[in-house]
């Protein structure tokens, strides 16, 4: 193994272990909502800031490894695509805080409601996520197609939560605060989910060189003609 | 991107003196007006590959050609091409510059002479436009008579481009023509590579894969006298085709 073989494959820890503090975050910040727990909601929020640092050392290594190494093929693919895989992280690192956040919020008020399809979204966002890196690191092209498609459940799920929290605001106006705070949980998890396909994206382009990224998919392309 | 046609390599196999059997079943297509280099391991085959285009193993014997080599509709390797004619048409720069014992004006107008270009004034102004189209000639235009010698090795090697472009070549073939120089010289060069081939092609065989991926826009990747992939320049360095071009250009071996 050379030096520059083991550079790399410190990089790749370094996103591994952002991807496990990102995941606990996001189990930590439904588990705050779901058991209203405001001291596991505060950890999230806390813990952040060491996903960050390794937001910004991840790019620092990055940058060095491309300024000195002059990466090339596989090598630049897996240097470039750490790059976007660690920006996607610390943005579903900063999502699980406001997760957190409004969970503190919402354990002001009286229950809603049970929360039964949020812990679904969350299960289903943690499971992209966490077989997007598992893919990352296999180099595993059909993993990350699977990511990929999952990602629209998570959408289904979240207009199933908004239109029954729509309900909700409809027949008693005095559940509108707490409806909108439970709506912008599902509208992040959402977007936790589209960050899990972005990584999952990024891992066809490393082992491809094949950029797929808004990229009309081959069946909606045939509805359209 | 892929544009006309300069030469056209088809099924070209080369044996030097004693069949060593150094260059087999080579195809690959060199496009006009664009850069192209030639990259691989010590050895294999890319020096040699640049030598078929202008026929320069000609000068040692035993050395024997099979296949094609198309160049504006002649195979150049068949029996009746005229090699004064072909090398003037497609030039050759070294690794090292070769000027010749003489004075930088007329390392120029040698070759032009041999043309059959007599009159000075027509001398002056061809050997001007070389220097000028060489990135040579700001640097040389007060002192055309002194000795070729006195350059730097940098400007030699330019000297050496200009000779070569002043009798209008259509292909200029690099062998490693910046391995002897230092840093800024090299990016002259390189430089000069990319102005010049809007109105020459370029052929490089470089061992700096940097100044591939830099000066050229198509790379073929040689390996014991195969051509392991070819094709644009970008593609062989952010995503090559075959596991031999990953390997060598990400520097796991070679």
């Amino acid at each position: 193994m050379t030096v520059f073989d083991d550079e790399l494959q410190q990089l790749k820890e370094k996103i591994l272990k952002m991807g496990s503090l990102v995941e606990d975050a996001l189990k930590n910040s439904i588990q705050a909502l779901v058991e209203r727990d405001n001291a596991v909601a505060r950890l999230v929020i806390d813990n952040d800031r060491v996903i960050n640092t390794l937001d910004v050392e991840i790019d620092e290594e990055s940058i060095r490894l491309i300024a000195l190494r002059q990466p090339k093929a596989g090598d630049l693919r897996f240097i470039t695509t750490a790059m976007k895989i660690t920006t996607d992280l610390e943005r579903m690192g900063d999502l699980a805080v406001n997760i957190a956040e409004r969970a503190i919020e919402l354990n002001e008020e009286p229950i809603l409601k049970p929360y039964i399809d949020i812990p679904r979204m969350r299960e289903i966002a943690q499971g992209m996520m966490r077989d997007a890196l598992d893919a990352f690191v296999r180099k595993d092209k059909r993993l990350a197609m699977d990511v990929i498609m999952r990602d629209d459940e998570v959408d289904d799920l979240k207009h199933e939560v908004l239109k029954e929290l729509a309900f909700f605001m409809a027949q008693d106006p005095t559940t509108v605060y707490r409806a909108m705070k439970i709506s912008f949980v599902a509208q992040y998890l959402e977007r936790l989910a589209d960050h899990a396909t972005n990584i999952a994206e990024m891992v066809i382009y490393l082992v491809e060189g094949k950029i797929i990224r808004h990229m009309v998919p081959p069946t909606e392309a045939a509805e359209g003609e | 991107m892929a544009g006309k046609i300069e030469l056209e390599v088809k099924g070209l196999d080369f044996y030097y003196a004693g069949d060593v059997h150094a260059l087999k079943k080579i195809n690959l297509t060199v496009y006009k007006n664009a850069v192209t280099s030639l990259i691989g391991p010590s050895g294999c085959g890319k020096t040699t590959l640049l030598r078929c285009f202008n026929r320069m193993h000609d000068l040692y014997p035993g050395n024997r050609y099979q296949g094609e080599v198309i160049f504006q509709g002649d195979n150049i390797l068949s029996g009746g091409t005229d090699l004064i004619n072909l090398r003037s048409r497609i030039g050759m720069v070294f690794q090292k510059p070769t000027p010749f014992p003489m004075s930088i004006f007329d390392n120029i107008a040698y070759g032009l002479k041999l043309k059959g270009v007599r009159k000075r004034a027509d001398l002056s102004e061809r050997v001007e436009k070389a220097l000028v189209h060489s990135a040579l000639w700001d640097e040389v235009k007060d002192k055309l008579n002194a000795s070729a010698y006195a350059l730097s090795g940098g400007q030699q090697q330019r000297l050496v481009i200009a000779r070569a472009l002043a009798v209008n070549p259509e292909v200029l073939l690099f062998d490693e023509p910046t391995s002897a120089l230092d840093p800024i010289s090299t990016a002259k060069i390189e430089e000069l590579a990319a102005v010049l081939k809007k109105e020459v092609t370029i052929v490089i065989v470089t061992h700096n894969m940097q100044q591939a991926a830099r000066i050229s826009d198509w790379t073929g990747f040689l390996m014991l006298g195969e051509l392991i992939e070819f094709d644009k320049t970008d593609r062989i360095f952010t995503a090559p085709s075959e596991k031999l071009t990953e390997d060598y250009v990400t520097g796991r071996f070679g």
